[in-house]
């Protein structure tokens, strides 16, 4: 069986043609982004509101409720209530594109929400307090300061997505699910546990480039910047700092610490 | 100068904050809001930049109402440090002390040379510039608040308990680098503590509150220490009220007695006494020997540490505490440049203090408002 997949992975004729396993990983990929773009721009925006408001905070338990709909059930019914309203190919696309939608507006709004509250009160009283304006203080004091969870959120978003955009071969549509579906269909079982395996590693691919622009994005001051010095050695580097001079004390006429 | 007309603030639950405040905090000056909590005193400084809206009441500066200017205006005309600093994380100190300067739309280079130039003002090093706040030690952080809060020169200067979440030590360094930095720049501060002694060293006044939001008392802090309006107040500044108030009263000329002294590193042959004051080169005081128990040459092991040095242009606190803290009785006074001059005895400094009046009544409200 192993073997079976690797002759199948290897061979040139899977990977070729229209409906050959690069096309339908660019579908499976331009469906996965298509609705994490479009979650992220209701999301992100609602959730920096509820986190720097605080208001309506309902929002996101509502949305976090949302993951218990069973996203299968949820596909069928909005195809067949959205179907026959819409012609052509969209009528598949639309359905799936927004039952994933629903699926990934979750982990993203919580991300975000979480973010920005877990902002520093003092921080945010300070940017205030400096003089930011409400979007002030959400572009350079909030939301880089979420930064982490934002990117935490849109990464368990694409996780999920990439695993759950197979169900739009359900309803006809591309993408990897293609070789779910069908090869359960004709029982051809080496190209359901090629295609399975191929969705897991593009997940995994995915999830690696987001780490990588974690990094690249996430101020250092953010992640551990706690280097490996003591408190004590802090303390010391604190005292050779300081060039407080003894006299200017308002305390005592100087009084000097060298002893008599 | 700022100046709070019956400045109330109320909640909608009806505990009232602040009431009926009246005070002036005058230019260029150190004005001190104290008190226990629940006194109103960060309420009343945050009202001051809006951070906070009073209930009713006006608050001006330099005349002019405060509540018709542009809030994000006047906080940015206005510099604000708080405890803990609320440094902001995700910026290393050289762009946390450039916010202002950035905000007003100040070019890049501008705000980087002014920035640079603030950290060596508060004694930080200059490759603390590139570290983030997590990598700085708390006084480090709170050098970094100061200096952001100075960086784009607000002629008016809010302190919220900004030394108080530091160890003793690097309190009393700040607190002296504070002072320092004070007397050059000469801003209108009004600085929030609930430490009466900072109160005391710090404030040019000093505004005693209590809980419920009234101003018990304003005056300067000699006045405050010699004259409390009341038990509350007399209570709140503390028992050794009497002995600190010397801190206000400069010495006098001393009666200096001169002392015999040795050299560091020679025999004390020849010296008779009970104790005998070693000294440097240059006639630094370094410590007291007994003579009897040293036998050679005088070594920094044989030194009696104890005793606290007074500056002849010191207070007379200075100059008692020398006395009284010297294992010969004899409390030894320098010049400004830390050489001997001579010794001074307890009793005749006590006679100094029993000569000098008592910090005079007419002089005392000079700064407050009615109700004080």
């Amino acid at each position: 069986m192993i073997a079976n997949i690797v002759e199948w992975l290897t061979s040139s004729a899977t990977w070729s043609g229209d409906t050959g396993l690069w096309a339908r990983i660019v579908e499976h990929l331009w469906y996965s982004l298509l609705a994490v773009a479009i979650a992220a721009v209701i999301a992100i925006p609602l959730g920096l509101w509820v986190g720097h408001t605080g208001r309506a905070k309902w929002l996101v338990s509502l949305a976090n409720s949302l993951r218990a709909v069973p996203t299968l059930g949820l596909l069928f019914a909005v195809a067949l209530w959205l179907g026959p309203k819409i012609s052509g190919d969209l009528a598949f696309l639309i359905p799936s594109v927004v039952v994933l939608v629903i699926l990934v507006i979750p982990p993203i709004l919580s991300g975000v929400y979480a973010g920005v509250e877990a902002v520093d009160p003092a921080t945010r009283d300070a940017a205030r307090g400096m003089g930011m304006r409400g979007m002030e203080v959400v572009r350079q004091v909030e939301i880089p300061n979420a930064m982490p969870l934002i990117l935490s959120g849109l990464r368990s978003a694409f996780l999920q997505v990439i695993a759950t955009a197979t169900v739009a071969a359900y309803i006809g549509l591309g993408g990897l699910g293609r070789y779910l579906v069908d090869g359960i269909k004709t029982g051809d079982y080496v190209s359901t546990a090629g295609g399975a395996l191929v969705v897991s590693l593009l997940a995994l691919l995915v999830d690696g480039i987001l780490a990588l622009v974690q990094r690249l994005v996430v101020s250092p001051g953010l992640t551990g910047g706690r280097s490996g010095r003591s408190r004590r050695g802090r303390r010391n580097a604190e005292v050779a700092n300081s060039s407080a001079p003894a006299g200017m004390s308002a305390d005592g006429g100087g009084v000097v610490s060298d002893a008599t | 100068m700022i100046r709070f007309e019956g400045v109330t603030k109320q909640y909608p639950d009806g505990t009232v904050a602040v009431d009926d405040l009246s005070l002036t905090a005058p230019t260029g000056k150190i004005t001190v809001l104290v008190g226990p909590s629940g006194c109103g005193k960060t309420t009343s400084l945050r009202m001051i930049n809006r951070m906070i809206e009073p209930t009713s009441g006006l608050i001006s500066l330099d005349g002019q109402n405060t509540g018709r200017m542009n809030e994000a205006q006047l906080r940015r005309g206005i510099g604000y440090v708080i405890q803990h600093a609320g440094l902001f994380p995700h910026r290393t100190v050289l762009d946390n002390v450039g916010t202002v300067p950035r905000l007003l739309g100040w070019d890049k280079k501008e705000t980087l040379e002014r920035s640079r130039e603030l950290l060596s003002r508060v004694g930080l090093a200059p490759e603390l510039a590139d570290r983030y706040p997590s990598q700085l030690s708390g006084g480090q952080q709170q050098r970094v608040g100061v200096a952001r809060a100075l960086a784009a020169d607000p002629p008016v200067m809010l302190m919220d308990e900004p030394f108080s979440a530091v160890d003793p030590v690097v309190r009393d360094q700040l607190q002296d680098i504070f002072l320092d930095l004070q007397s050059e720049l000469g801003k209108t501060i009004v600085f929030v503590t609930h430490d009466i002694d900072e109160a005391i060293k710090l404030g040019d006044q000093v505004a005693v509150l209590r809980v419920g939001g009234k101003l018990a008392q304003i005056s300067d802090p000699a006045y405050l220490l010699a004259h409390p309006v009341d038990d509350f107040v007399a209570d709140f500044v503390g028992r050794d009220r009497g002995y600190r108030s010397l801190q206000f009263q400069p010495a006098p000329r001393l009666p200096l007695a001169s002392e015999r002294t040795v050299l560091l590193g020679e025999p004390t042959t020849g010296v008779s006494g009970d104790w005998v004051l070693v000294v440097d080169d240059s006639q630094r005081p370094l410590g007291w020997v007994e003579p009897s128990r040293v036998s050679g040459a005088v070594t920094t092991d044989h030194l009696h540490r104890g005793g606290t040095v007074a500056r002849a242009s010191g207070s007379l606190r200075g100059a008692l505490d020398a006395a009284l803290s010297s294992p010969s009785r004899r409390g030894v006074v320098v010049d400004d440049d830390g050489e001997l001059v001579g010794t001074v005895r307890a009793h005749e400094v006590l006679s100094l203090i029993e000569a000098a009046d008592r910090p005079d009544e007419d002089k005392a409200d000079a700064f407050a408002e009615e109700g004080a």
